[in-house]
Parts: structure tokens; C-alpha cells; sequence
């Protein structure tokens, strides 16, 4: 991997993630029939909280500046272990898959602890929610991989996207579609999307990532969203990368090819925000074992 | 050389309460004094390491002097070298952390025995690592054994540390009749109690010989059916003697594990298999029950067997890539465990160090009447922060590489396997992230309820930080996370001797197995990015933004006891894990009148193994022997009568045997 191509890599992760809210934001709102904001209307909010000032509560120590700042730390280096446009992620090795699961860990790590240090019982429960919500998730996801691992006999995220995808699907089709499945709905719940999360709801007792971040205000609050934006970012890069197998080509016809990916599995993103409500709490634990289910499946199927 | 800087180091150790003895009852220099041979005893142990690890120098020495007609032999290759050193280094720690802890001024009765007893735990275990000979190894163990049971009950004042400490008691005797009854199954066998390899011994015989000997040990490591001791002597005992019982005593019941195995040939499939799904099931409930406790050091004491769990199931890849012939998996397996065993035995003695300064500096172990240390107590708080961070398993700390060993291992087993066990290794992958997702719930819960938010009670309020001697403990440990997080290369010399002396026949290359470069690569860039935040907190000059209340919607009257406690931050997760843990509520009730009496809600989670299990069936023996009791005449003679009995009736059956 050249400079040039960690660079371009590089320069995704920390540009692009907006974008892709700001397409499920606006599919949402054309299924509603509403015409939405803008699609660059993320950049804008961003650019609105760097400037403002930041307020913080007196209770809060050291831990609550350092959730949103590892939340980002930790989603750009777990970027850097997925191949976006490219074979070769700049950052790979065997079992790498592990760092990219534990990364998002440490992140979650931080921004549980950033929200208990305000000391407001609603970000406590938020907390709680989430640490309950990705304790289950974390098994589906290592099971989704599991399966791409199995398929491949290669323990590398680069070996298992990088190199035939497309001829998988034909061969290994039932796999590999319960894995993405599985996948999909990890993505949904890490993201905290409908149907686990509204980001847009606005009553504290029902939230889970947004009444984490209440007491977030000016840059912080923006690194919050920046490094939420990237999360989904990356884990939806995973699953593109699955789904649509990249083209050989020049360069910029790959990095297309991996953009547009992306951007339309916010679309799908968005379709299912629009179409279903939420789940009721108590039923998310089901659906999260549910998907580890899909995988554990997907692995029967494989080991002979 | 080597094994003689090991004797001398296992000798100071042993010794380093005796100053102690000869001095005033309340002088600080007994302390002081057996703080710093302890520290030289680690210096002495790490340097035999040392020679061991990286020239090589593995050597056996005999003792000039017969013992029962025996030659007793004691040696120093790569598996003894690799546990000495924590042995030697955490407990020298712990002492250094007890100059202030327990100091013989405020604990005038029990400072002096207390001391005795902790370097005696040092030194006995030092001399199990180092035996080469039945005999040594069983007085090592024993006086290890025993040594910690008079450390547990240093505060024998108290109701529930005698209860604990016997119940230690019962645990250990048991495991001590388990391994003689080992050595004299592998004594009948061909005649030796000398600890060497006997590969010509068959698939029956050192099936059941390592059976044997595996109840004995993972009594003492605390695997989650023998775990039964493990979690009222870790919250009863003073806080550095837990922080060694958790860090060492527990590894040593893991070293016999390993060595017993290393000194058998390959066992059958499904041993490695036991010992894998023992390793998961203790992962995965012991870090459930953790997620249920409501007491500190109860909570870290069902991390160690969620930690013993998570490094049997690296023994069991090892067993089970012996067996099959995978060297990869083998390797892989054996060295997780292995620095899981230094890795658990760092965090896990900070974790409970920083517990300590919080007990001592505001007076309670109680999750929910603690919060907001991290403004009082700084520095515990970041000590403590670290080690949470370490035990979940989280980059860039040294838990990870660890976790990613036994990770790594797993994966090849279920490539390289296929079939029923290809499908075991997948789910001890699915286990292994459960574990990890659920400890770093039951971290954040711990760290964020005690350190974090407003102080629950005055005396949490009213809390300042520790003596700088804790610190300086604290400082240590933490500092040894970090460096093998972030270069855990410096490991690999002493855990590819200790592979070699686990199986001769197999050359490891770890450094080709394991991914320690890109670990060291990803951990510095978690440490720039950690840098290059606090450099822009610092530019933004955070520390002096606008500062108003937490967002309480409006409400008026906000009061700390309205923060979210750990029990409801866990309550979704032990609702999860219900059908296994079986938590006891005593709902509140608020009378049946218009008016609502005062209510109180109640809750605990008694641990099966011993509330549920050990205790009735103990309780229903005593109650079934009564009529034994007859025999029990309280008269000297009727006694000696009985003694003469029994050794006539031993040698008529010895000549019966004979003839």
C-alpha cells in the first residue's frame, strides 16, 4: 500500500462520513414525501459546532472530553483495517479482525464513561442500554466474520474482501447472504438506527447513543457526531464490501464503484428507517440473537 | 547460576517477614524492611529470567542432602522462569503497596503475622515453580497454601473473614489430597516422585493422572465449578493480600496444570476439549456474576474467574494442537494462556490496588456508595481506569494482545479442524466476544458508578487521594500494562522458553505467528491520537470553558442518590443471564393503604457452586454422621486405643499385600 493510497484512504474517513448521513437523512424524508434538508446539511452542523464555545457540567472530570475524542480516534484507525477502494487495507494482518471489533470497543469504552461522568441518571441508562445492546452485538459480529474467515481460510478483513467476493457469491451463496444479514443488523444496532434507536427522537427515557451525548455542547458535541458518522461509515464500508465486489480498473473507477456502494446501502439504510418503527426495548436482545443465529447458521453450512 | 539466583530470590522472599519478628510490634521499619527483600527477591527473579529467557541458561541443581532416602532436585528452565517472575514481581508490589496499607502502627495485632505469612506465600510458591521433585513441590505448596489462609484471616476478628477463610481452608485441603493422591498414582506408576517427562507412559494411565491432578489444580486456580473459595477470601482478605492471591496464588494451580501436562505425553482429544469448555463456561460466568455484585472486590474476585477461564481455554488449544499435531494452534494457545497469565496478574493486582486506596480513603466497598472519586482521588482513578481498560481486553493495553493470542489460536483451530471441532473453536470465538463485550460492560459500570459522577455518601465526599507510596505501587503495574501493550515483543524471549520447556519438540516462532508488530503499530497510534487530543483540549483551553449544571430537565431538586447505581446499570444484563445466575429481589412494598409506607428494595445474586450447592449438601453430611459421633468420647485413651487400632489393622493389610 503507497502513501498516495493510505492518503486517499485517509482523506475518505474523515471527509466522506457526513455525506452518508446526510443521504439517509434525506431518503428518509423523500419516502416520508417531505423534500428534506440538504445532503451536505451534516457538514454544515458540523461546521456550526466547531465554532461555537464549549460548556461543560461541574461534575465532569478529564473521561467526559475524552468520549467523543476516542470515539474518533478509534473509528479512523479501525478504518484504516478495510479496504475501501482498494485490495489491500494500509493496515492488515492476521486476525486483524480482532482490533476492529475491540477498537469500537475501546471507543464505547469512552463514550459510556463520558456520559455516567455527568452524573445525570438519563445518560446512565443510556449507558446501560448501550454496554446491554453491544454485549449481544459483539457475537454476531464476530460470528459474521467468522463466516467470511471460514470462506477464505484467510483471518485478514483485506484477504477476506479483498480478493474474489464476487466468484463467493456463487459458490457460497446461502453463507454469505446470512452473514450479511447478520452484519446488516449489527450495523443497524452499533449505529443505534431504527429499528434499536431513534436518532431523531426526542424524549430522554427512550433514547440510547443521543441522551449518552446530552450534556455535549460546541466542538464536542460535533466530535460526537463526527465520530458516530464515521463508525457507521466504516462498518457500512464492511458490508458494501461484501455486497457489491469492487471492479478491476483504474483506480478511480474502484473508488467510485466503493463510494457509490456505500452511499447506496445508506439509501437501504434510510428505506428501512422510513418503513418500520422502532422495537420495544425488551425485544432487542431477540433480534441481536437472532442475527448471531443467522451466522452460527451460515457457518453449518460451510464446516463439513 | 540461574537456578541459584532462584533459590536465593524464593529464600528472601520467604524470609522477608522474619525482620518483623525481631523488631517492635508497631515500627514502620518491620514494613519497610520486608518490602525491600521482597523487592530484591524480584530483582534476583528477574534476573534469573533473564538468564533463562535470553541465554538460554536452564539448569537443574540437586540439594547436597537426602530427604526419605529421596534426591531432591530443583531446577530453572523456561515454564518455571515465566512464572516466577510474576510471582516474585506482584507480590514484591503488594508489599511495597502494604507499607502503607497495613502499617504496623494502626494494626498493631495482626501487622506482625500478616507479614510472616505474605512473604511465606511468596516463597512457597516460588519454591512449587522452581521444584523439580514431588517432595519440594508439595512442602512448597503447602506452605503456600496455608501461608495465604493466615493472610486471608489476618482480620479473624471479623465474622465473615473466618467464614471465608474457612471455606479457603476446606478448598485447599481438598486440593492437597487430590495432588498426593497424583504423585502417588504417578509413584506407583514407575517408582519416581522426581518431576521429569515420561513419555513412554500409556494414553489410560496419564489420562487419569492428569485428571487427578487437574482437580487439584484448578481448585486452586478457581475454574468456575471449584470456584467456590475464590470470591468471599478475595473480598474478605486485606486488599494487598487479595491483589496476590487474585495476580499469583491463582497462576500457580495454572503453572501445575501446564507443567503436569508437559511432563505427560499427548492425552486423548476430548481432554483438550474439557479443558476448553471448562475455560468457556468459566469465562463466560464468571464475568456474568461480576456483572451482578455489588461489592468492589467481590466484583474483581469474579473477574479472576472469568480471566482463569479465558487462559484454560488457551491450555485447551495447546492440549488439543499437541494432540493433533497442529504446532501452530499449540503455539498459539500456550502462549495466550501464558501471557495471559502475566497480563492478568498486572491488571488484575492494580485493579485491586486501586480498590484498596478506595476503600482506605473513604471508608466502604460498596459500589453504590461510592462515585465521584475521580475528583478526590485523581490519580486512583487514572490507575484504575487503566487496569479496567487492561482486563476488557482493549487496545492498546496489554489485555488485548493476549485475548488476540487465544483469538488467533482459536481461529486456525476451526480452520485447520473442520467438523465437530472446527464448530467448538467457532463457538469459543462467539464466547470469547460475549466476554469481552460483557467485562467491558461490568468495567465501565465499576469505573463510571465509583469514580465518576457525584459522591453518594459524605464519607465519599469527604475522600483525599492515597499516600504517594500506593501511588508509586499503582504507577508500576500500570506502567508494565502499558509497555507490554504497546511492545509486546519484549515478551516473547521468555514465552518462546517457556514453549520449549512446555513441549521439546516444538521450535516456536511466534514472532511469525502473531501479529506483534501491527499490534505495537495500531497501539502507538491510539497513543498519538491520545497526545494530539490533549494538545487541542489544551488549545481550546477546555479547562476553563463556562462550567453550569448537568442537564436535569428542569428538575429543581436534584440529588446524587438520583444517579444511576451500578445494580440498574446491570439490571438489563443479569436480567439476560437470569436463567444462570438466579438473583434473589426483595421488592419493595408500600403498604396497601392511600399513604405508601417507607420500602426498600434489596437485592443479591448467591453465588450456586457454594449457597446453593456446597453448603446444603456439607450441612446434610454433618447432619447424616451424628451417629459417628459416638466414637467421639473426649477421653485421651479411648483416642490413643483407636491410633493403635487403626496401625495394626494398616500393617496386617501391608503383610496381606505382601504375602
Amino acid at each position: 500500500m503507497s502513501g498516495v493510497e493510505t492518503a486517499v484512504h485517509l482523506a475518505v474517513i474523515l471527509l466522506v462520513p457526513p455525506l452518508l448521513l446526510g443521504v439517509i437523512q434525506r431518503t428518509k424524508a423523500r419516502v416520508a414525501g417531505r423534500r428534506g434538508a440538504p445532503l451536505l446539511q451534516p457538514y454544515y452542523d458540523l461546521v456550526k459546532l466547531a465554532r461555537k464555545d464549549v460548556v461543560l457540567s461541574r461534575t465532569t472530570t478529564w473521561v467526559f472530553v475524552a468520549g467523543p475524542a476516542v470515539g474518533v480516534a478509534t473509528a479512523v484507525l479501525a478504518s484504516l483495517l478495510v479496504p475501501f477502494g482498494e485490495r489491500v487495507a494500509p493496515l492488515s494482518f492476521a486476525g486483524d479482525l480482532v482490533l476492529f471489533a475491540y477498537l469500537f470497543g475501546l471507543g464505547r469504552f469512552f463514550t459510556v464513561a463520558a456520559a455516567l461522568d455527568t452524573g445525570s441518571s438519563f445518560e446512565g441508562m443510556g449507558g446501560a442500554r448501550e454496554v446491554t445492546f453491544s454485549a449481544l452485538a459483539e457475537p454476531a459480529l464476530f460470528l459474521a466474520l467468522l463466516v467470511l474467515v471460514t470462506l477464505h481460510g484467510n483471518l485478514s478483513l483485506s484477504g477476506v474482501l479483498g480478493e474474489d467476493t464476487g466468484a463467493r457469491w456463487v459458490t457460497a451463496v446461502a453463507p454469505v447472504a446470512l452473514a450479511s444479514m447478520s452484519l446488516f443488523v449489527v450495523l443497524l444496532a452499533e449505529n443505534s438506527r431504527i429499528p434499536f434507536d431513534d436518532p431523531t427522537t426526542h424524549l430522554e427515557l427512550t433514547m440510547i447513543h443521543e441522551v449518552m451525548v446530552l450534556d455535549h455542547s460546541g466542538p464536542l458535541l460535533g466530535a460526537v457526531l463526527w465520530g458516530a458518522a464515521q463508525k457507521l461509515f466504516v462498518q457500512s464500508a464492511l458490508l458494501a464490501r461484501i455486497l457489491v465486489p469492487l471492479p478491476d480498473g483504474p483506480a478511480p473507477l474502484r473508488w467510485a464503484c466503493f463510494l457509490a456502494a456505500v452511499l447506496a446501502l445508506g439509501v437501504v439504510i434510510g428505506m428501512v428507517e422510513a418503513t418500520m418503527a422502532r422495537l420495544r426495548l425488551r425485544q432487542v436482545p431477540m433480534l441481536l440473537i437472532a442475527a448471531s443465529l443467522l451466522s452460527a447458521f451460515g457457518i453449518v453450512l460451510l464446516v463439513r | 547460576m540461574s537456578v541459584v539466583l532462584a533459590l536465593v530470590a524464593v529464600a528472601l522472599a520467604g524470609a522477608s517477614g522474619l525482620p518483623g519478628l525481631v523488631l517492635p510490634r508497631d515500627d514502620a521499619a518491620a514494613d519497610r524492611s520486608a518490602a525491600l527483600l521482597l523487592g530484591l527477591a524480584a530483582l534476583c527473579g528477574a534476573a534469573a529470567t533473564a538468564l533463562v529467557a535470553v541465554a538460554g541458561a536452564e539448569q537443574t541443581l540437586a540439594l547436597p542432602w537426602r530427604v526419605l532416602g529421596e534426591r531432591i532436585e530443583v531446577g530453572l528452565d523456561g515454564l518455571s522462569a515465566f512464572f516466577l517472575l510474576p510471582t516474585l514481581g506482584i507480590a514484591s508490589v503488594a508489599s511495597l503497596y502494604a507499607v502503607a496499607y497495613w502499617p504496623a502502627r494502626s494494626h498493631v495485632r495482626s501487622a506482625r503475622r500478616l507479614r510472616l505469612a505474605f512473604g511465606l506465600i511468596a516463597g512457597g510458591a516460588g519454591l512449587v515453580v522452581i521444584a523439580r521433585h514431588a517432595f519440594a513441590f508439595l512442602a512448597g505448596w503447602e506452605i503456600m497454601a496455608l501461608a495465604a489462609f493466615f493472610s486471608i484471616t489476618a482480620e479473624d476478628e471479623r465474622d465473615v473473614v473466618r467464614r471465608a477463610g474457612f471455606i479457603y481452608l476446606a478448598c485447599t485441603r481438598a486440593s492437597t489430597l487430590a495432588l498426593f493422591g497424583a504423585f502417588a498414582a504417578l509413584h506407583s506408576v514407575d517408582a519416581g516422585f522426581a518431576l521429569r517427562a515420561r513419555p513412554a507412559l500409556d494414553l489410560d494411565t496419564s489420562r487419569a493422572l492428569f485428571g487427578l491432578a487437574f482437580v487439584g489444580f484448578a481448585l486452586k486456580a478457581g475454574a468456575m465449578p471449584l470456584h467456590l473459595w475464590l470470591p468471599g477470601a478475595h473480598a474478605t482478605a486485606p486488599t494487598h493480600v487479595s491483589a496476590v492471591l487474585s495476580g499469583m496464588l491463582l497462576k500457580i494451580g495454572i503453572y501445575g496444570i501446564v507443567r503436569f501436562a508437559s511432563l505427560l505425553p499427548p492425552l486423548a482429544v476430548s481432554d483438550g476439549v474439557f479443558v476448553l469448555v471448562l475455560g468457556m463456561a468459566s469465562a463466560v460466568l464468571g464475568v456474568a456474576f461480576a456483572l451482578g455484585q455489588h461489592e468492589l472486590k467481590r466484583l474483581l474476585a469474579y473477574h479472576s474467574v472469568e480471566n482463569i477461564g479465558i487462559i484454560l481455554m488457551g491450555v485447551g488449544l495447546a492440549l488439543l494442537g499437541r494432540t493433533l499435531g497442529h504446532p501452530e494452534v499449540e503455539q498459539l494457545g500456550l502462549a495466550g494462556a501464558l501471557l495471559h497469565v502475566w497480563n492478568h496478574a498486572l491488571f488484575k493486582a492494580l485493579l485491586f490496588l486501586g480498590a484498596g486506596s478506595v476503600i482506605r480513603q473513604s471508608a466502604s466497598g460498596e459500589i453504590d456508595r461510592l462515585g465521584g472519586l475521580a475528583r478526590r482521588l485523581p490519580l486512583t482513578a487514572l490507575a484504575f481506569g487503566l487496569g479496567a481498560v487492561a482486563i476488557c481486553g482493549l487496545p492498546p493495553l496489554n489485555g488485548f494482545v493476549s485475548e488476540l493470542l487465544v483469538y488467533l489460536g482459536l481461529l486456525r483451530a476451526s480452520l485447520l479442524t473442520g467438523g465437530a471441532l472446527g464448530l467448538l473453536a467457532v463457538s469459543g470465538v462467539a464466547a470469547l466476544a460475549l466476554v469481552g463485550g460483557l467485562a467491558a460492560a461490568c468495567f465501565v459500570k465499576a469505573f463510571g458508578v465509583v469514580f465518576l459522577g457525584e459522591p453518594r455518601t459524605a464519607a465519599a465526599a469527604g475522600a483525599r487521594e492515597a499516600p504517594p507510596v500506593m501511588l508509586v505501587a499503582m504507577a508500576l503495574l500500570a506502567l508494565a500494562c502499558g509497555v507490554l501493550g504497546v511492545a509486546p515483543q519484549l515478551a516473547v524471549p521468555c514465552l518462546e522458553a517457556a514453549i520449549r520447556s512446555f513441549d521439546p519438540g516444538l521450535a516456536p516462532r511466534l514472532r511469525d505467528a502473531a501479529p506483534f508488530g501491527s499490534i505495537s503499530i495500531a497501539a502507538a497510534g491510539l497513543l498519538v491520537s491520545v497526545v494530539a487530543m490533549a494538545a487541542w483540549a489544551r488549545w481550546r483551553r477546555l479547562r476553563y470553558a463556562p462550567r453550569t449544571v448537568t442537564w436535569d430537565c428542569g428538575y429543581a431538586a436534584p440529588s446524587p442518590r438520583m444517579q444511576y447505581t451500578s445494580s440498574s446499570f446491570a439490571a438489563g444484563l443479569v436480567g439476560l443471564f437470569r436463567w444462570a445466575l438466579r438473583p434473589q429481589l426483595e421488592a419493595p412494598h408500600f403498604g396497601a393503604g392511600p399513604f405508601p409506607l417507607p420500602a426498600g428494595l434489596h437485592t443479591e445474586l448467591p453465588d450456586p457452586v457454594l449457597d446453593r450447592l456446597t453448603l446444603p449438601a456439607a450441612r446434610w453430611l454433618v447432619h447424616a454422621s451424628t451417629w459417628f459421633r459416638w466414637v467421639q468420647r473426649g477421653r485421651v485413651h479411648s483416642y490413643v486405643f483407636y491410633i493403635l487400632v487403626a496401625i495394626l489393622v494398616g500393617f496386617l493389610a501391608a503383610r496381606g499385600g505382601l504375602g
